[in-house]
């Protein structure tokens, strides 16, 4: 069905299409209008769930815990500060194994207030144990929330998905909305293997001995490892019932390309945009991997596109204090072992939701054709001087 | 008389307190009271060594263990998993200390609270943060000792049932475990209630109070029979039930409770008699409210 929506609705979408059954949340600018409509659809019965208006996010992720762990199937979003806050509990979803599936509306960190996007917030989340996919569009966003419940009880590790303040939380486009039957068949009931239950009664997450903490650790590992080959299932499944799929990188027009643009939420978009434009004009050694998955970090997936490459260019809408953009130095990472790699250009833009015009993607690929190297370590886009 | 006590054992010997564990021999009144359909949800606090190290559990219920802040958020959670999942016959008990009920939890609670979630809350107070080595805590009582009031504490310990009260929840009760019976019909009435219940223990702790093992349960009876611990009930916030010491009884001086007590060992003459008055003027105010309320 065929939906003119917005980012934020069109999580509220996805959360109601896979049936999630315990739904606890506290509204912060821009994710409110995702709670709002979730508690529409409990009280009008479109979704049968609890929905928890609790006081806090921490409390929000204590919740969800404690929901998840009883053998529901939790759902909750979030956004910059209360993410934040949920700090302590989000380390404890995912050491808990808990398949719990939350959006962030990327909020940059106060101070000073800000409400606009830019991705600090999900991305010092990054080494909790949580699956991280960072969304284009509203369509992506409402198959993730889908998809994300797939891999997440499938690996046992609980999904952000991920999406930007306002340039996708509160634009409107039209999307496709599943049929109901069909998600159902992609996504069955949430069955556990693990739960709190009265005929098998067992304590969860005491004490552990040194004995035993760095094996629970290392499965943590062996579930991210397995994650990749589940989430790329779990996609082609989607395609085969539901008709779409995104894969975990995307290429785009990278056949002949040896210059990438490496890219992230709806920059990605903008620089399609732009891209296109170029290859209408005869112009097709440009291309751009975008990176919807980014824990686990497909780093072999990353190498294969951009090692064809002689330059990459990295663009961060997030700075990593002190060393430079996070997806910059994640991506130099991957290539850590292999012999030979592109040149990294990192750009930084977009802070705080700065806007990110073609023009300043038309002026990135500029530079990085321009320059053999980069002058500097990080190039800023955008900068008022 | 018949004893009112249920044979039944849901906590295993073998569990990691310390001798004389006031918090310990209460859990095990409560899970007696409550029956195997029960789950359990336990914050950070002695409970948490108690129970035992992975993959160990001296209770023999489902148990979740959640940070420290939480009771009052994660039960909510669980209390909405089994309502959507049709279990509506399994209780559900938080169980916290005073730090992770006057002090961090609060806010969990009270949310939790005002919404009436349908769970039993227990709070087994022991007046300081024993857990991490007696520190005070919001429930520790004026005058005390611990390592950071190395002089004595300067504040009154707060008034965690009159905040409760004030929330209007269906029940709220003081438990002592040197009162079994009361303390087992007060579960047992709990658990028939629906809606948010709060109990509060006054647990000794042999470490913490700085006195020896075999002297608890003497402790808790004279905080009662001294009215530093009355038991009663307030049920909607305002209908009070006062239980022990009957409200004719004349309370005993707290002149013997204090000075057993290692961690009131420094208080002078003049210290112990604020206490006392303190003390008194509480007892009355509840005399009063139990007439009028
Ligand atoms: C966020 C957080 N801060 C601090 C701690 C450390 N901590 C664990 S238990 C505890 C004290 C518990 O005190 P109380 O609730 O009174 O229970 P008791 O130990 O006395 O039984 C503290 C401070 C923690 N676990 N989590
Ligand atoms: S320190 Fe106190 S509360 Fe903790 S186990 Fe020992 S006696 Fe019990």
């Amino acid at each position: 069905m065929k939906e003119v929506t917005t980012g934020n609705h069109a999580v509220s979408y996805g959360a109601m299409l896979s049936r999630a059954q315990v739904i606890a949340a506290y509204p912060i600018t821009p994710q409110t209008q995702i709670v709002e409509l979730l508690s529409n659809f409990c009280a009008t019965g479109k979704l049968k769930a609890k929905f928890i208006k609790v006081e806090s996010e921490h409390s929000v992720m204590a919740a969800s815990i404690g929901a998840s762990l009883a053998g529901a199937r939790a759902f909750t979003a979030t956004s910059g500060q209360g993410l934040a806050l949920m700090h302590e509990m989000i380390h404890w979803a995912a050491n808990g194994r808990l398949p719990i599936v939350m959006a962030d509306v990327n909020r940059s960190m106060a101070p000073g207030w800000s409400i606009w996007t830019d991705q600090n917030d999900t991305l010092s989340q990054r080494d909790t144990g949580w699956i991280q996919l960072y969304c284009e569009s509203s369509q992506e966003v409402t198959d993730s929330i889908i998809q994300g419940f797939k891999i997440a009880e499938n690996v046992y590790l609980p999904v952000m998905v991920i999406l930007d303040a306002f340039v996708l939380s509160h634009t409107s486009e039209v999307i496709d909305l599943p049929d109901i039957k069909l998600v159902d068949k992609y996504l069955p009931p949430f069955k556990p293997k693990d739960k709190l239950d009265l005929k098998n009664p067992r304590a969860f997450g005491g004490l552990v001995t040194p004995d035993f903490n760095f094996e629970l650790k290392y499965k943590m590992q062996e579930a991210m490892n397995k994650t990749i080959p589940v989430a790329k299932w779990a996609d082609r499944e989607f395609k085969r019932v539901i008709g779409r799929s995104y894969g975990i990188i995307e290429a785009y027009k990278c056949e002949k390309a040896d210059t990438i643009l490496v890219t992230s939420g709806t920059i990605t978009s903008t620089s399609r945009y732009v891209i296109n434009q170029l290859h209408a004009q005869g112009k097709k050694n440009v291309g751009i991997l975008k990176i919807r998955m980014f824990r686990p970090f497909p780093a072999k997936e990353v190498v294969s596109v951009l090692g064809k490459a002689k330059k990459v260019a990295v663009i961060d809408r997030n700075i990593g204090y002190g060393v430079g953009g996070i997806f910059c130095q994640e991506v130099k990472a991957a290539f850590g072992n292999e012999k030979k790699h592109p040149e990294f250009f990192n750009f930084i833009t977009g802070i705080g939701g700065r806007d990110v015009t073609p023009k300043d993607i038309q002026g990135i690929i500029d530079y990085t054709e321009t320059h053999k190297k980069p002058k500097e370590e990080i190039v800023w886009v955008g900068l008022r001087k | 008389m018949r004893n009112e006590i249920p044979l039944e054992e849901n906590l295993n010997s073998g569990h990691l307190a310390c001798p004389g564990c006031g918090g310990s021999l209460s859990m095990r009144l409560a899970l007696k009271a409550l029956g195997k359909k029960t789950y359990l949800v336990l914050t950070a606090c002695c409970w948490s060594i108690i129970d035992g190290p992975f993959p160990y559990s001296a209770v023999k219920l489902p148990l979740m263990h959640t940070a420290f802040e939480t009771a009052g958020s994660a039960s909510s959670g669980v209390r909405a998993a089994l309502d959507i999942l049709g279990k509506k016959d399994i209780t559900v008990m938080a169980w916290a200390g005073d730090g992770g009920t006057f002090d961090i939890g609060i806010q969990a609670l009270s949310g939790a609270a005002e919404r009436n979630e349908d769970f039993i809350y227990s709070c087994y107070d022991n007046e300081a943060y024993m857990n991490t080595g007696i520190q005070r805590s919001s429930g520790t009582p004026w005058g005390a000792w611990t390592t950071t009031t190395p002089e004595s504490k300067g504040e009154q310990k707060k008034k965690m049932m009159e905040i409760m009260a004030a929330h209007r929840i269906p029940y709220a009760a003081t438990l002592s475990p040197a009162y079994p019976e009361d303390f087992i019909r007060k579960y047992k009435k709990a658990k028939s209630i629906k809606g948010t219940k709060f109990m509060h223990i006054l647990s000794p702790c042999p470490p913490g109070w700085k006195t020896s093992s075999e002297q608890s349960m003497k402790l808790s009876r004279m905080a009662v029979e001294s009215g530093v611990f009355p038991l009663y009930e307030v049920e909607n916030g305002t209908k009070y039930t006062l239980n022990y010491p009957s409200a004719d009884f004349k309370i005993k001086p707290i002149n013997e409770y204090v000075s057993m007590q290692g961690r009131f060992r420094h208080l002078n003459k003049e210290q112990i008699k604020f206490m006392q008055e303190n003390v008194t003027s509480e007892w009355q105010r509840l005399l009063r409210k139990l007439k009028y309320a």
